[in-house]
């Protein structure tokens, strides 16, 4: 999947941990949290990565941001792969990649106004020469993000939460970065919110050329941002397709089960739809099934899926599925 | 259908730094035997004290009941003793919660668990009791249920021990669950498989259902009535159908037309509901959707609206201006 427009390209990312063995910790183990993951995002695209919890995709997200060294796997940005490169090589990059999180409360210092929490990374990168050029800037941010300058001297606390989250974005765009992983970042929010938010993010995009990794498990928020999407089940992608074919012909039955479990907010139309309900659970990673990974939920399951792996291969152009019957 | 439980004017109250916060301000509802009902609203509504407040389970000293009555069964529970209303709770009326972990006792095992409700109102004797837990364990779709008894909270994953607080819910037969966002936690396939499981359980059993929730899907897909929520008042009713095909209430439009759609073509653009959720501490004597309502006239700023009839059975709404809003276009 190598393209030249690419502005990080993943390729076999496997983050594996070791659990257990310890005084208390039982039995020692690997978790495959990660599992061979590979994909690329292009300049100014938002890919969206979704999946169930313990899917892997936050630790994926987190790998890319280099907050967790990966096992084994390259992670190219803007050329320069981040796996190869020591603490001080990485904090050349580390501006350039930006995070938001879900929950904003927890990640805004409550003892500091909003004012300093959005100077502090200015002075840590030496981005704004003076106090003069500091609050500038930090009142050009609060616009861009939808807020007031007053709002500068304001603490966490008084704010609501969709208010934070344009602190939490506000804050990632100080250091004027090229990718921001974006991490369940309306999924705490009011529903009446999270749609002012999503805009918010559509704009900027525009606004700043931004790429985006949007990590999330709302797949109509997903649909709705994402220019293609990927689907991850037990730390590996089973599907990625550009928006309109992964939603409207979903090749991988795990991706069919998923839509097909959203509940669709209209009365009629739910007395009309015939849900996939997919039995048992996801298995843990520890111990992952042999074969597919999906094959002791799989509706469509046969023998040969037991035993074989399968790889994820291009089934229709830019439609890639894992598979062994699509 | 007969009328299960009726909440009449209640008013709940929590004393709080910023000031006396009426989070239910005179609400009235009700739940028909074997009916499914929703509460919709989003955080800081009033959806979750109304349910408290029907177990009379709000905390103490900071919230108080301050008004209203409870009916249920035509008796007022507001008026039991405490002694007589541990005898309603877990007995007649049960609850789910939304995390189970914090709801399970870590240290206890899951047999225990269930059997205390038996052993207490229903008298039974521990065999007894432990039969029937094992019998709605597996009722709830839990495999191996007698042996899985002895095992302890830690052990099950999230869809299991939601499943286990329903066992509980289920297992002294009430006539009536409280489902306080009962898949939230859970994930997509998962929340699929609890929420069949609540509908299939309640039509099998006859158990009525309130289910509080923010998502406008799972209303749509379970509920037969739905009760929105702004601000800790009930902004509109009716029946699923007239609230999702004919939204007589600005807020309940714009919840409706701020959510993306599966089934429908992607939009350009979301139409969030602008500005933020009002602070209860502040509330003035206008309607409180009036600063983010595009509907708002001057009359909105200065007098409170009141529930009215709006088209359709039951179907009611608090809105000034709710006979323009029956005018303005469909949802797109």
């Amino acid at each position: 999947m190598t393209d030249n427009g690419a502005l990080l390209e993943v390729r076999n990312l496997v983050k594996h941990f070791h659990v257990g063995g310890g005084l208390f910790g039982g039995a020692p183990g690997v978790v495959r949290a990660v599992d061979g993951v590979s994909f690329a995002i292009r300049r100014g695209e938002t890919l969206g990565l979704v999946g169930e919890s313990g899917c892997g995709k936050t630790t994926t997200g987190r790998c890319i941001l280099q907050l967790e060294r990966p096992t084994s796997g390259e992670i190219v940005f803007d050329g320069q792969d981040l796996t190869k490169l020591d603490d001080a090589g990485l904090r050349r990059f580390r501006r350039r990649m930006q995070v938001i999180f879900q929950d904003p409360y927890s990640s805004l210092n409550p003892r500091m106004t909003i004012g300093q929490i959005l100077a502090e990374p200015l002075v840590v990168h030496g981005l704004a020469p003076d106090r003069a050029a500091r609050e500038a800037r930090v009142g050009e941010l609060l616009r861009h993000v939808g807020l007031l300058p007053q709002h500068a001297h304001r603490y966490p606390h008084e704010l609501s939460g969709g208010q934070r989250q344009r602190v939490g974005i506000a804050r990632a765009l100080a250091m004027e970065p090229a990718l921001i992983v974006c991490d369940e970042p309306v999924s705490a929010l009011d529903v009446s919110i999270q749609a002012q938010i999503v805009n918010l993010l559509e704009d900027l995009q525009g606004q700043f050329g931004l790429t985006y990794l949007f990590v999330a498990h709302d797949l109509s928020v997903v649909r709705h941002i994402s220019d293609r999407v990927a689907v991850m089940y037990l730390g590996k992608i089973v599907e990625i397709a550009g928006r309109q074919a992964l939603y409207e012909d979903p090749l991988h039955p795990y991706t069919r089960a998923l839509l097909s479990a959203v509940p669709i907010p209209d009365p009629d139309v739910e007395a009309r739809r015939e849900h996939v309900v997919l039995g048992g659970e996801v298995p843990s990673p520890l111990n992952p099934p042999a074969g597919c990974v999906f094959h002791p939920r799989c509706p469509i399951a046969v023998d040969r899926c037991r035993s074989e792996v399968p790889a994820l291969r291009e089934v229709k152009p830019g439609h890639w599925a894992a598979c062994l019957l699509a | 259908m007969a009328t299960l439980l009726e909440v009449r004017s209640l008013t709940t109250e929590f004393v709080t730094r910023g000031g006396v916060v009426r989070a239910v301000d005179g609400v009235s509802w009700d739940v028909a035997e074997g009916e499914t009902v929703a509460l919709v609203g989003e955080s800081g509504c009033g959806k979750s004290v109304s349910a408290l407040s029907v177990m009379r389970l709000v905390a103490a000293p900071a919230g108080r009941i301050v008004g209203g009555q409870v009916f249920f069964k035509g008796r007022d529970l507001l008026a039991l003793s405490e002694e007589e209303m541990r005898r309603v709770r877990g007995r007649e009326i049960a609850m789910v919660f939304q995390e189970p972990m914090t709801s399970l006792n870590p240290v206890l095992t899951i047999g225990r668990q269930l059997t205390e409700g038996l052993e207490i109102h229903l008298g039974m004797t521990r065999g007894d009791a432990r039969q029937r837990a094992a019998e709605v364990l597996a009722t709830v779709g839990i495999p191996d249920a007698a042996r899985r008894l002895s095992q302890y909270p830690h052990q099950f994953s999230g869809g299991m021990r939601q499943r286990i607080m329903i066992a509980a819910a289920l297992a002294c037969n009430p006539a009536l669950i409280l489902a306080d966002e009962p898949t939230t936690a859970l994930d997509v396939t998962i929340q699929a498989q609890i929420l069949e499981l609540m509908r299939d359980l309640s039509r099998r059993f006859g158990v009525a259902m309130l289910i509080i929730t923010h998502n406008l899907g799972v209303v749509a897909r379970y509920a037969d009535r739905v009760n929105v929520m702004y601000a800790g008042r009930i902004v509109e009713r009716g029946s699923a159908r007239d609230l999702y095909r004919r939204p007589r209430h600005p807020y309940t439009l714009g919840l409706l037309r701020s959510v993306p759609r599966l089934d429908e073509p992607r939009r350009a653009r979301l139409q969030p509901i602008e500005g933020q959720p009002p602070d209860l501490t502040r509330l003035g004597a206008g309607c409180a959707f009036a600063p983010r309502c595009t509907f708002r006239v001057e009359r909105c700023r200065v007098e409170r609206p009141v529930l009215a009839p709006a088209d359709g059975e039951g179907h009611v709404t608090a809105c000034w201006e709710a006979a323009r809003l029956a005018r303005a276009p469909a949802l797109a």
